[in-house]
């Protein structure tokens, strides 16, 4: 069977209910941060693979690029407000944090 | 044939490695797992005619994301490795994410595996997707463009100013 646009689709579908499962069974904050990405490289494959489908459709890259550098942003503030909360409350469990600041 | 092989090798690097990120006790063994995904995704750009989107996959996820996830693993665990592994959930609660994470699965793969996708016949055959990606992004998308470079000065600007010790 040749490798085609569902090939690509299932990839990105497991790798989306892989994400789904960290996110919700994790409790360290940093652990979901990893689920997240893992879902957003999954909306990527699907851009570019339908791109690629589409006769080499180039704004499916451009939307890609611009998750790449929203993820990066994302990344950024998400792990320093971690490191805020872990001068606070000496770990990171999302389940047990309930304020911002004392 | 050796296309199909190179495809199934980078899926299934993709989708273990993902499981590693998911199911591993350790954090760093997850971080590390993280790396081969971002890896594997962009073989998986490339095999797709994505070559700009594979290299800055590797140049922004690896160079920059995972580092500086790594550096969140080890500023936020103590230094001993007692208290890196991450926790035991609940029963219920690993039951329940389980449960949620497979009906997902299944309504994706039941959708992507039923509906008849519209693709183009022809495919365009360029050697490099750079030059049109510099266009789009100076001619139709320039301001997102603009937008996202000032986001990013001010998620970064904001991301110093709260990570800094008091």
């Amino acid at each position: 069977m040749e490798i085609g646009l569902t090939h690509y689709l299932v990839v990105s579908a497991l790798l989306f209910s892989l994400g789904v499962f960290g996110i919700v069974t994790r409790k360290n904050s940093i652990l979901v941060l990893m689920g997240l990405e893992l879902i957003l490289n999954s909306a990527n494959l699907n851009f570019i693979a339908f791109s690629k489908f589409k006769g080499l459709n180039i704004e499916g890259h451009i939307a890609t690029l611009f998750v790449i550098v929203l993820a990066a942003a994302e990344v950024a503030v998400a792990l320093a407000i971690i490191l805020n909360i872990y001068q606070n409350y000496h770990h990171i469990d999302v389940d047990e944090i309930n304020k911002l600041k004392e | 044939m050796l296309f199909d092989f190179v495809f199934y090798m980078f899926a299934v690097i993709v989708i273990v490695s993902a499981m590693g990120v998911v199911f591993s006790k350790k954090m760093m063994y997850s971080a590390f797992s993280l790396l081969f995904t971002f890896f594997g995704m962009a073989g998986l750009y490339v095999l797709l005619s994505a070559d700009f989107v594979a290299v800055t996959q590797i140049m922004v996820y690896v160079g920059g994301i995972l580092v500086l996830i790594v550096f969140g693993v080890m500023l936020t665990s103590k230094i001993t490795g007692v208290d890196i592994k991450t926790g035991t959930i609940g029963k219920i609660q690993l039951i329940v994410g389980a449960i949620t994470s497979v009906i997902v699965a299944i309504i994706l793969l039941y959708t992507y595996l039923n509906v008849e996708w519209i693709t183009s016949q022809f495919q365009i055959e360029v050697p490099t997707t750079t030059h049109f990606i510099g266009f789009g992004l100076f001619t139709e998308y320039l301001l997102p463009f603009f937008v996202a470079a000032i986001l990013l000065l001010v998620a970064f600007i904001g991301a110093a100013k709260i990570a800094r010790r008091k």
